[in-house]
């Protein structure tokens, strides 16, 4: 009777671009080139900017609640350029904005979400992405069946679904990698590792070692990455990507990052987070490696800088504009696209603003009146 | 909750009567535990459970993974081996993966035990809308529950009734929804007894008396249907009735009121159809057919999706259209 290793596995991580700004050449091969990378950085400049500017809109009142992306920038990027654009297909959480921006959702969407307006999510013919997703973890299934409808059509496309390392918690999460990799549909799992889940750390959260090692026990190709590196990031989602649209199935990815700003604006995480540890991911900041890296190539410099900073403002400015200019919707709107024939009940209740009966039932009145 | 200084400053929020029904039901039951995504070291999103922590300890104010059906599930386990779980659910929305457990399981042990296994748990849930919160942090889903034979639902909208109702539920040998009114959260503050207290589950409360007309409601609507009395004539003499528990509905109280009104408007956020409106809108047909002067009328929420905040009000109860609602049933 034989006592044996039946499985065994390991799980890589990848760095290809560290901290300071140094590239590991042989990794980075084939990847991204340097007018690329500088393209990016300027991506994070807006996105950078725009976060900060959301964030202003929410403290003087003129935007809810807003969860800032800061600090995972490269995670977003890396993996949303590593998609065709109008081609694949993104299902966010809501920490990748600029995975969606890259992917041609107008930058105004997003702040509309956040200021209580479902236009936000009425995303334009031709841009594929759903809405931003506010419960936890379900927006992974959907990636599936999406995915699972282009393995039966046959379509060369693929789906990259973002979650956090919250959300790996879910059983929705469980069932949507299952479900993905028995039908071996063409779907990146792409986990925004960003160690906390509001005010729980990612050791209380889970007690694997790693995230990536969840995706193992669904039989799915794995890997971890530095979040911060554009470079690995996006080497690793082409790569799954490829994978899949040559019929190779799911992969899984933990993107290792850092929520540097707090959960949202309603939450304050000095109550929960070890100062200290927040300045070190400071050092970690995506940011400051990919404009090293710039520099060190020569392509890159405070007057470049400048430049993009203004050049940011200014569109984050319009962005505002544009958002803040939409006129309020009319009461209509809460009624007219709950089905695509509404039901009498429904329509009467939108032309008339009330639920209460007096009145409104022609017959009964007439009755009343002949009293 | 250094509690000198909070009465010292008027009283207690619906928030600091939570807590302070919390800490002493922990306190006196060793049973008692509470769990919940942020509810430990961060003292819940909305600081329900502040301080409970430090003061109890981590075993028993868990911070659990972000898995409501596994909230839901493990504290079934905890109820059956002899704890009190006290599980928080961070916002009504987040039901939805709990929704097997507490209604397959919770709700019908008992009865599919013969009584056997009992579930003592009590549920906290944040609900309802008005605090311009995003996305399935707004809506009202008590008739949902209401519905679930097996399962009390309770809502104070009082920190009076919020301590004495909790303290009831968590005592309770069956699982309670306790519902907790985002909009009063901090709203005001009022009066609250030190001493341990207990409100009974199934009792309303009459607000104000009256003899023209009587309005029901729960939950954050009971201060929009005062708004909308004071606007109305002095003459028109209204009974507010506060329902506070949801199931088992106090049918006596509303019964009396309104064989003595013979008018009568129910108010709530969630939607009409299906709604607790109808089916009190039933009792009162059952009980006082021969009574009433006018129809039941309800005055609800919309049946639509709960929209995003830029419309929140337009499509919650607010008090001109409840003064609306009682003007027409007044005059009919
Ligand atoms: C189903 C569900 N439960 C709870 C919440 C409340 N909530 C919002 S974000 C969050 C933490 C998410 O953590 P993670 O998945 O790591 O994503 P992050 O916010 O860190 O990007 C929680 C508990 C929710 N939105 N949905
Ligand atoms: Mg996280």
């Amino acid at each position: 009777m034989p006592r044996k290793v039946v499985y065994e596995a390991r799980v890589e991580y990848v760095q290809i671009l560290d901290e300071e700004g140094r590239l590991d050449a042989r990794l980075a091969a084939g990847t991204l080139t340097d007018e690329q990378v500088a393209f990016l950085y300027e991506q994070m400049v807006i996105c950078r900017q725009y976060d900060e500017v959301a964030f202003k809109l929410q403290r003087s009142g003129r935007m809810g609640t807003y969860p800032q992306n800061k600090g995972q920038e490269a995670a977003a990027l890396g993996s949303g350029f590593a998609a065709k654009k109008g081609a694949d297909f993104l299902v966010p959480c809501y920490r990748e904005n600029a995975a969606l921006f890259l992917h041609g959702l107008p930058m105004e969407h997003i702040l509309l979400h956040w200021m209580g307006d479902e236009r936000g999510n009425q995303i334009p013919e031709g841009v594929n992405v759903t809405p931003i997703s506010i419960p936890i973890g379900t927006q992974m299934l959907h990636a599936t069946g999406i995915a699972w409808a282009y393995k039966i059509r046959r379509e060369p496309r693929c789906v990259i679904t973002y979650f956090g390392d919250g959300a790996t918690s879910e059983g929705d999460f469980h069932e949507a990698a299952n479900f993905a990799s028995t039908l071996q549909v063409p779907c990146v799992f792409f986990c925004q590792n960003n160690q906390w889940a509001i005010s729980v750390p990612r050791e209380t959260q889970t007690a694997s070692e790693t995230i990536a090692q969840k995706a193992l026990a669904y039989g799915m190709p794995t890997v971890q990455v530095d979040g911060n590196d554009l470079f690995a990031v996006y080497k690793e989602t082409r790569d799954a990507l490829d994978r899949a649209r040559s019929g190779g199935g799911p992969s899984f990815i933990e993107a290792v990052t850092y929520r540097l700003g707090d959960h949202t604006t309603a939450d304050d995480a000095r109550r929960y987070r070890d100062p200290e540890e927040v300045a070190a991911w400071q050092q970690k900041d995506p940011m400051i490696r990919t404009r090293k890296y710039l520099e060190s190539k020569g392509l890159w410099d405070d007057n470049r800088q400048r430049a993009a900073e203004e050049r940011a403002k200014a569109i984050v400015q319009e962005v505002v504009r544009t958002a803040e200019g939409i006129e309020k919707p009319t009461t209509d709107d809460i009624f007219n696209f709950t089905f695509a024939d509404l039901p009498a009940e429904i329509a009467r209740q939108r032309d008339t603003l009330r639920t209460s009966s007096i009145g409104q039932e022609p017959t009964q009145a007439a009755l009343r009146a002949g009293h | 909750m250094p509690r000198t200084e909070v009465m010292n400053t008027k009283g207690l929020t619906l928030v600091d009567a939570i807590n302070e029904a919390l800490a002493q039901e922990m306190e006196r039951d060793e049973r008692v535990v509470v769990l919940g995504e942020d509810v430990g070291l961060n003292g819940g999103v909305f600081r329900v459970t502040e301080g409970l922590q430090k003061r109890f300890g981590a075993e028993r104010v868990a911070d659990t993974p972000l898995a409501e059906s596994g909230i839901m599930g493990t504290a079934i386990g905890l109820a059956m081996a002899g704890m009190r779980p006290v599980p928080e659910i961070q916002f009504e929305g987040f039901l939805g993966p709990a929704y097997d457990q507490l209604v397959n399981h919770a709700a019908r042990y008992r009865t599919r035990s013969r009584g056997a296994v009992t579930i003592p748990l009590t549920v906290r849930v944040p609900v309802g809308g008005g605090i311009h919160a995003p996305e399935l942090h707004s809506d009202s889903p008590e008739a949902i529950y209401a519905h679930h034979p097996g399962l009390k639902v309770v809502m104070p909208s009082t920190p009076y009734d919020a301590k004495g109702l909790l303290l009831s539920a968590i005592r309770d040998p069956d699982p309670v929804v306790f519902f907790e009114p985002k909009r009063v959260y901090r709203s005001f503050r009022e009066s609250v007894p030190e001493e341990d207290y207990t409100i009974p589950i199934g009792q309303a409360k009459v607000v104000a008396e009256g003899t023209d007309v009587t309005v029901v409601t729960w939950g954050a609507p009971v201060f929009q249907c005062l708004a909308a009395m004071d606007e109305l004539p002095e003459d028109a003499s209204i009974e507010l009735i506060d329902l506070r528990t949801i199931y088992p509905i106090d049918v006596d109280t509303i019964v009396e009121s309104v064989r003595k009104t013979g008018r009568c408007v129910v108010v709530h956020e969630a939607p009409k159809t299906a709604g607790l409106g109808a089916e009190i809108a039933t009792i009162i047909q059952e009980h006082c057919f021969l009574h009433l002067e006018a129809p039941v009328q309800r005055c609800t929420g919309f049946d639509t999706v709960m929209p995003y905040y830029k419309l929140e009000l337009d499509y919650l109860p607010e008090s001109p259209r409840i003064q609306k609602a009682i003007e027409e049933c007044l005059a009919y």
